[in-house]
């Protein structure tokens, strides 16, 4: 009787979650005439801030993951027979860091979708 | 840099196909556009979801027609065929749980990450594949598994700790619950965000890299880039199934050890 109340009310939420998304989510023709106005005077803009975004991101995550695998390699050459325990957490930290550049990728590519292409 | 066609695209020469087709995409699809998620409906991510649980429901028979020999499937066959790649499959998969979540947590949440392991690696795989695609390079696949991983980690917690798994949202002393109780609550929405987003961005980011040294020279040279593709959808696979663990385990571990 518990887990069915648990289940039923994750269900509730997730139908509240749904429900209040479509909500705010309607617009009306004038707010899209307006905003399609405003994005033809400012194409360049748009493109130079997907250019720098991703190259800024890129930056930013080649030192981050510079410096993690510097430390594993480190700590590889301190102790060669914990290559193995190393590798690991040296993927999965670099994987970490990849991700924030990702995140800044997926924003450059809204941005250069919008210009074109 | 649009998407491509796949080997379903075929199906379209189908009257039947089309009419499912645009009755589902009048129920289903959204009515608002967002940038450059308004590629528009498409049904052939499910059908290829659907194949990649179809491999993997082949794989785990052959593991339990494996399991019911004379000696309950200790001894492993010869060469590596299917059984042995699952067999192999299941016995990493637990060691990794094990290692990350103790063992006396292994047992209860191996079918999780092993579902969440195999899932995942086979459908980055599959985008390998000329003529399919990936499922995982859209947030619609991704946010199905990201949020059952959000709710699974809350759902443990309380079952572990009762509703005083909520005070954890208060931080360590009365005095600061105001202001950890904000950044606490984003934390904890930005994790299954993140998490989608991650397994989106690499896997459609890679796709597009192939795909655009494929239209330079179609011969030779995509595939270093289709080999680092291999390397990202391991990678990404554990990423995903380490991070689901990690939350997962600080859901439900107890300060007082």
């Amino acid at each position: 009787m518990k887990r069915t109340i648990k289940i039923l009310s994750s269900l509730a939420v997730l139908f509240a979650v749904w429900g209040a998304s479509s909500l705010a989510f309607a617009q009306g023709a004038d707010a899209q005439t307006i905003k399609n106005q405003g994005l033809a005077g400012n194409y360049g803009l748009i493109a130079l801030a997907a250019g720098l975004g991703i190259g800024i991101a890129a930056l930013g995550g080649g030192i981050g993951q510079g410096r993690a695998a510097a430390a594993a390699l480190d700590g590889i050459a301190r102790n060669p027979g914990a290559a193995g325990q190393i590798r690991g957490p040296m993927i999965l930290g670099l994987a970490l860091i990849e991700s924030l550049v990702i995140y800044a990728l997926i924003i450059s590519f809204i941005l250069a979708f919008k210009v074109g292409a | 840099m649009g998407e491509h066609g796949t080997w379903f695209d075929y199906l379209n020469r189908f009257e039947w196909w089309r009419h499912l087709d645009s009755w589902a995409k009048s129920k289903l699809q959204r009515r608002w556009l967002l940038s450059m998620f308004d590629t528009g409906w498409t049904l052939t991510h499910v059908l290829v979801a659907v194949l990649v649980i179809a491999f993997c429901t082949w794989g785990a028979l052959a593991f339990f027609r494996g399991t019911r020999t004379a000696d309950h499937g200790v001894v492993p066959p010869r060469t590596m065929n299917l059984r042995n790649f699952f067999e192999y499959t299941a016995e990493m998969v637990y060691g990794m749980v094990e290692g990350a979540m103790g063992e006396k947590h292994a047992a209860r949440f191996f079918p999780l990450i092993g579902t969440l392991w195999i899932f995942i690696l086979f459908s980055n795989l599959i985008g390998l594949i000329p003529g399919l695609i990936a499922p995982t390079d859209t947030l619609k696949t991704n946010a199905g598994i990201a949020l059952m991983v959000f709710f699974l980690t809350h759902y443990y917690g309380v079952k572990e700790h009762g509703l005083a798994y909520f005070k954890h949202f208060l931080g360590p002393t009365p005095l600061l619950a105001p202001l950890m109780l904000p950044i606490e609550l984003v934390s904890h929405v930005a994790r299954p965000l993140s998490l989608m987003v991650r397994l989106m961005g690499n896997m459609m980011a890679d796709h597009k890299v192939v795909f655009s040294f494929f239209a330079l020279v179609p011969l030779v040279v995509p595939l270093p880039f289709m080999l680092l593709g291999l390397l990202v959808c391991l990678i990404q696979a554990l990423v995903f199934c380490t991070l689901t663990m990690v939350y997962i385990s600080m859901a439900i571990e107890h300060e007082d050890h």
